[in-house]
């Protein structure tokens, strides 16, 4: 029985992602990416993943649509004018995506023969960190280096983003994200949920600790809120050249690193932390790095500064 | 006692699947958009909800219980609104 | 009982998963968003179903969280305008 179900859950993902390749119009492909993001988010529940879906329940929902579809948006003049990617273009495209997912199946279906874990060690360790859930545990204590490099590529990415903005308006707003005509429906809810989604993207961050949850999580859902807020029209972006917005973007890396750095006298080395501390450090670096990563998502959904900054 | 509740769950859960039932096939066989969207939100406000209702009872905790009342809000709160923006938006043309 | 919740969120599953077949056919971009909607909430109950039957309360927050989205992608959606030539709405 069980076994149908999966294999009916793989037949929807399948369609939904051909279908995302092969849908003529640009807005269709997207929709379907939302649709496929959704299935994900089942999939990795039925896989007892929590963490991870509700990562996919969260940044598919609350941002990978509102980025594509405005990309979509964006790119309606250029369609308009027929410059799309000529036959052997889309042909080379292909291709190239076949091999990169013939390569990533052969290395998922043929691994070592019992397939190396470190679970064991990690669960025998639990208690010396402090926290309960094994998740938040590898990725803020065993494996921090990794995820303090995640963090940072975030702020690269979001840099990598401002670039693009011409020089004039280097340090001024974003295309503003309201919608042409903001009905009164979206405004009320913009007013309704926004509270409601602060209270659970914060208590996604606090339960990370202990269950499933966490930072990602919990930022992408406060970055949700900041943006709705935005298309509804009952705030405006703000200037990028905004000392205290920039601030907001830089704490929680910077409180990572220097909790890193403070490893070196307080315990063994970079990154580590003395064991009787570690729980609320961590907890400090994940309030830390939650605001930093609803503000840089929010920043990057809205795009490069598309007006020159006011004097 | 639980025989009871046992009944209570299985009768309101499979109402809530008769709802989901009667939004997927409203979906898929109306003639237009605005219909379809009216079977739609037949699984949203009562598939669901007779679920969440259905399930009440069984929970481990007042917490579960209270995380599945907001769920439902949510959904409600979202879905309204959302097929109202849908709405406007078919009227408008789509973009057409 | 816990088989019942398990059966019922697999015919959940089945019944969101039939309204694919309107993200493919559509005609208009609203019928496909609501395709995604249907599933936003198939999910949500989905996930409360089998947070119940398997007594992990953790999947509630995937259900939660999935609700507190439900009507993004639709704002979205309408973001795009002001569209100039686009197939449309009510057929």
């Amino acid at each position: 029985m069980s076994l149908v179900v999966d294999l009916f859950m793989v037949l929807l993902i399948l369609t939904s992602a051909v279908w995302t390749v092969l849908a003529r119009d640009r807005r269709d492909a997207v929709i379907a990416f939302i649709v496929l993001g959704l299935q994900l988010s089942l999939v990795w529940m039925r896989l007892m993943a929590v963490d991870v879906a509700l990562t996919e329940a969260a940044v598919g929902g609350g941002a990978t649509g509102l980025v594509l579809l405005r990309a979509c948006a964006r790119l309606q003049p250029v369609e308009a004018e027929g410059r799309l990617p000529g036959l052997r273009a889309q042909i080379a495209a292909g291709l190239l995506c076949a091999g990169v997912g013939v390569a990533l199946a052969a290395v998922i279906l043929a691994p070592a023969a019992p397939a190396p874990s470190l679970a064991p060690a990690v669960a025998a360790h639990m208690d010396e960190v402090g926290l309960k859930n094994p998740v938040t545990v590898v990725l803020l204590a065993y494996r921090a280096l990794d995820t303090l490099l995640e963090k940072v590529v975030l702020v690269l990415g979001l840099i990598g983003v401002w670039a693009l903005a011409p020089d004039l308006f280097w340090g001024g707003r974003p295309a503003s994200l309201r919608a042409a005509s903001p009905s009164g429906t979206l405004t009320f809810l913009a007013r309704v949920l926004p509270p409601v989604g602060v209270l659970i993207g914060v208590y996604l961050v606090w339960n990370g600790a202990d269950h499933p949850g966490g930072t990602f999580q919990g930022g992408t859902v406060l970055a949700a809120m900041w943006l709705l807020v935005m298309m509804a029209g009952l705030g405006e972006l703000p200037e990028t050249r905004a000392l205290r917005l920039r601030r907001l973007v830089a704490v929680g890396p910077a409180l990572f690193i220097a909790v890193g750095l403070a490893g070196f006298w307080m315990a063994d080395g970079f990154l580590s932390y003395p064991p009787e501390y570690a729980k609320p450090i961590i907890v400090a670096v994940e309030v830390a790095l939650a605001l930093s990563i609803a503000v840089i998502l929010g920043l990057m959904v809205a795009g490069p500064a598309a007006k020159e900054p006011e004097r | 006692m639980s025989l009871l509740l046992d009944l209570f769950t299985i009768v309101a859960v499979s109402s809530g699947l008769f709802f989901f039932l009667a939004g997927t096939v409203g979906f898929l066989r109306f003639p237009d958009t605005l219909t379809r969207l009216h079977a739609l939100t037949k699984a949203d406000n009562l598939g669901l909800g007779l679920i969440v209702l259905g399930l009440l009872p069984r929970c481990p905790d007042l917490v579960s219980a209270l995380k599945l009342v907001a769920i439902w809000a949510l959904v409600q709160l979202g879905g309204a609104t959302a097929s109202q923006l849908i709405a406007e938006f078919a009227r408008r043309g789509g973009g057409r | 009982m816990a088989e019942f919740l398990f059966a019922a969120a697999a015919i959940v599953l089945v019944l969101t998963g039939l309204a694919l077949v309107r993200m493919l056919w559509g005609p208009s971009p609203a019928d496909r968003m609501m395709a995604a909607q249907l599933l936003g909430t198939g999910g949500g109950a989905i996930a409360i179903l089998v947070a119940i039957a398997s007594g992990m309360t953790a999947v509630l927050d995937i259900a939660l969280t999935l609700a507190l989205l439900a009507a993004f992608a639709a704002v979205a959606l309408t973001l795009g305008e002001p569209g100039s030539k686009r197939r449309g709405g009510g057929e």
